[in-house]
């Protein structure tokens, strides 16, 4: 790679070839939190009651259980794709980004991770006896 | 990778007039960055905090119903629908539509109205017992 002209310092190097993906995917996730986030404020807003029995009752059941684990999935991977972005344009460090998607990368899979477990715990296990 | 220092940069923030289509891209950061961790977070805590017995949910409740629980919880709903239209915006620009200046500047100042008036209507129906 040549130091001097501009074409002699780009040449070859081309993009990162996954801007575009980041990009479709992060619209996919848009529509996915769109669809399943207004779905669950709407079914919030028509539980008649939100204490632990009501919640869990109605958290086991599987129309209820899958869309929001689709939710967690969609939400994290949504967030995960702009916290990207907004990193990248703020810490310009080497080191300190690489270490900040590390954290974000652990941030966004874990807590996918402890909701879908949680779902999945309540769904399983039985509602409040 | 030694870079010359003269590499013309574009012109920014302190060079531009201030717009509404502006304060809307930087609001659509923020909020999108308050839900990432706090909307997130509270998420993830609630369905934990259901998961986790009758006891630690009642614990969760009397937070999410303090006065603070409620500050985070209409701050979250106006993030939430204040990033959804913003986004909106994006996907009809993202068409290549709605940059004529006066086009994009009307969607600019109608997204904060009802991302307000979204909020305004859900809580003031919660808070007069309508729900
Ligand atoms: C509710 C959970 C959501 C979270 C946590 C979230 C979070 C984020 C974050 C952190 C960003 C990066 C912001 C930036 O780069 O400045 C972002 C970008 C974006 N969000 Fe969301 N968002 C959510 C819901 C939505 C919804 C419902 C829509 C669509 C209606 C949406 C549309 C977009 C779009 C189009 C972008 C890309 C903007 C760009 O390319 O500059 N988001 N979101």
């Amino acid at each position: 790679m040549g130091s001097g002209t501009g074409i002699g310092r780009v040449r070859g190097l081309g993009s990162a070839k996954s801007g575009t993906h980041h990009w479709i995917n992060q619209r996919v996730t848009a529509v996915g939190n769109l669809l399943l986030v207004l779905w669950l404020i709407i079914s919030i807003l028509q539980l008649p009651a939100l204490d632990y029995v009501a919640v869990t009752t109605w958290l086991a059941k599987s129309w209820v259980a899958v869309p929001m684990m689709l939710m967690i999935v969609s939400v994290f991977y949504h967030l995960r794709l702009g916290l990207q972005v907004v990193v990248e344009d703020y810490v310009h460090e080497d080191g300190t980004k690489f270490a900040t998607f590390l954290l974000l990368n652990f941030y966004a899979i874990g807590g996918a991770a402890l909701g879908i477990f949680a779902i999945a715990k309540i769904a399983f296990t039985g509602a409040a006896s | 990778m030694a870079r010359p220092q003269t590499r013309p940069l574009s012109p920014h923030l302190t060079i531009w007039k201030w717009g509404p289509h502006m304060a809307l891209s930087i609001l659509h950061r923020a909020t999108g960055v308050g839900l990432a961790v706090v909307g997130a977070l509270g998420l993830v805590w609630w369905l934990t905090a259901a998961a986790s017995g009758a006891e630690y949910y009642a614990f969760f409740l009397k937070q999410a119903t303090s006065w603070y629980g409620y500050v985070v919880m209409i701050g979250i709903t106006w993030a939430f629908f204040q990033h959804m239209f913003s986004g909106l915006r994006h996907f009809v620009l993202d068409i290549g539509a709605g940059y004529e200046l006066k086009t994009n500047k009307s969607w600019s100042l109608v997204v904060p109205v009802l991302s307000i008036f979204t909020t305004a209507a859900i809580w003031l129906s919660i808070f007069s017992g309508k729900l």
